[in-house]
């Protein structure tokens, strides 16, 4: 498919944060009826579906579940960056004519269930069950705090610019009416904070909660018939490093790298160009790494890039503009939250949160422990 | 041709090379700390280990990068850099677990540190 065809039509999310007495493909079905109803459609018009993180055999239980016949489907498992890696894989599969209208879907019911560890769940025949376990780290929190320390290490980056992003963060969220946590923090109240894996204090780790979220795609040629002002696909990227933390080659460089510079190249924009940011934000580092590796600063400046709310409401990156996983909502994974705030904003009429004039957006997930990157740049058509 | 590289963890074909003739290799047990993380929260309930405790991925001198446990010194003398060397925990009949040990104190390591050096 040529760049600029792939078109978002429909977004939808259930409700989200604590949502005891449902199950994942209850909160699923949710936003699906909303994805539907945005973009003007009927599920049977749905012919491609793209889900995972349910247990096993995610986008086929889903096609039972929500009375869907696709001739297409996708259950790729890349965690929180499998939704702009979907948005890759739709593009190939309706590029191929192998179906026409997709759907991503989806639903997670962890906080309610609290099946969270903070341990981590390993499974036992894999590498990190017998060469890291062992040595009990908190996966994937020390993952990320070894990540952070070693680019304290290369780079002199200081804890106080870290705790910037919650705090920037924390001002979207205030101005998102369906944010998690909308109270204002402190950069010392961030530092004052419990150390969780040092150098990872609490409220720099994401919220675990419930929810899901839905988007359809399909082609701008049939986007131009239906409900909403069509939001295209632009550009789209997808690398992977490592999946195991003591594997990956270098920890103060990601596969954003990569992904950002396919996304980049086939949209024919820059970093420069671009006017809202949903970044993952599983943790703090997460945002510091990908907002270099993408290119929005040099490699070791993330830490100045951050300061003075510089990503904050009125700074001039917005990034994370509903709240991120740190204060919007985080069910295990982020990365469908990202793209449907990027089309939000495209679309606009957001209130308080709205960036004005906002034409090009850009959603970059992160999966594992910061081992699959795939980055999606989008645009009014 | 085979490539001779160091290959942790160990696996059943090299990455590099994709020889299937792997051989262990007996190294020096000598490394650097590449990055640790001082873990405040217990993992779960059934490791018993005591927190705090400290993470880390050391470089081996000869090659190869492994999780491990910093032991045998004060955590607030856990540094990025520091040299350090294995020591094994024995955990059952057949396993023992490499954790390493620092080989210089902190401020001993930073005073003989020349800049650029590894």
């Amino acid at each position: 498919m040529k760049p600029r065809t792939l078109t978002i039509v429909g977004v939808g999310e259930s409700e989200q944060g604590y949502v005891p007495g449902r199950s994942a493909l209850q909160l699923q079905s949710d936003a699906i009826a909303a994805a539907l109803a945005d973009a003007g459609l009927d599920r049977s018009e749905i012919d491609g579906l793209f889900c995972t993180g349910l247990p096993r055999y995610s986008a086929l239980l889903a096609a039972e579940y929500h009375g869907i016949s696709p001739s297409f489907i996708d259950s790729t498992d890349g965690g929180g960056a499998s939704f702009e890696l979907f948005v890759q894989h739709a593009a190939a599969a309706i590029a191929s004519g192998l179906c026409s209208v997709a759907l991503i879907v989806y639903g997670s019911t962890q906080r309610s269930l609290r099946s969270r560890q903070i341990g981590g769940a390993i499974a036992p025949q894999t590498p990190q069950a017998q060469f890291e376990a062992p040595y009990a780290p908190l996966l994937p929190i020390s993952a990320y705090a070894l990540a952070a320390q070693r680019h304290i290490f290369e780079f002199d980056t200081r804890p106080d610019q870290l705790a910037e992003i919650v705090v920037s963060t924390r001002r979207w969220a205030a101005l998102s009416p369906n944010a998690f946590l909308r109270d204002p923090i402190t950069v010392d109240e961030v530092l004052a904070a419990e150390i969780i894996s040092s150098p990872i204090h609490r409220p720099e780790i994401c919220l675990v909660t419930d929810g899901a979220g839905a988007i359809i795609l399909t082609t701008l040629e049939r986007a131009r018939s239906l409900r909403q002002s069509p939001v295209v696909v632009l550009g789209h990227g997808e690398a992977t490093s490592h999946l195991t933390i003591s594997q990956m080659p270098d920890l103060t460089r990601t596969a954003a790298i990569e992904s950002g510079r396919r996304a980049f190249a086939m949209a024919g924009v820059c970093p420069a160009d671009i006017d809202v940011a949903e970044i993952y934000d599983s943790f703090t580092i997460t945002v510091l790494l990908n907002l270099e590796d993408l290119g929005f600063c040099a490699k070791g400046e993330g830490g100045a890039f951050v300061e003075g709310g510089r990503t904050a409401p009125g700074g001039p990156l917005p990034v994370n503009t509903q709240g991120g996983g740190l204060a919007y909502t985080h069910p295990g994974m982020l990365g469908i939250f990202l793209l449907i705030e990027a089309t939000r904003q495209l679309r606009g009429g957001l209130g308080a949160r709205q960036v004005e004039d906002a034409e090009v957006a850009l959603a970059h997930g992160t999966g594992g422990v910061l081992s699959i990157h795939s980055t999606v740049i989008l645009a009014r058509a | 041709m085979q490539c001779a590289r160091i290959v942790f963890y160990p696996r059943a074909r090299c990455p590099h090379c994709s020889a299937d003739a792997l051989s262990w290799a007996t190294v020096s047990g000598r490394g650097t700390i590449y990055s640790f993380t001082v873990v405040h929260r217990r993992a779960s309930t059934e490791t018993g280990q005591l927190v705090p405790y400290v993470v880390a991925l050391v470089d081996l001198a000869e090659g190869g990068r492994l999780m491990t446990n910093i032991v045998g010194c004060p955590i607030e003398e856990v540094a990025i850099g520091l040299p350090v060397r294995v020591t094994f925990k024995p955990v059952s009949d057949a396993v023992s677990l490499p954790l390493f040990v620092p080989t210089t104190s902190r401020a001993e390591a930073t005073a003989h540190a020349v800049p650029g050096s590894p």
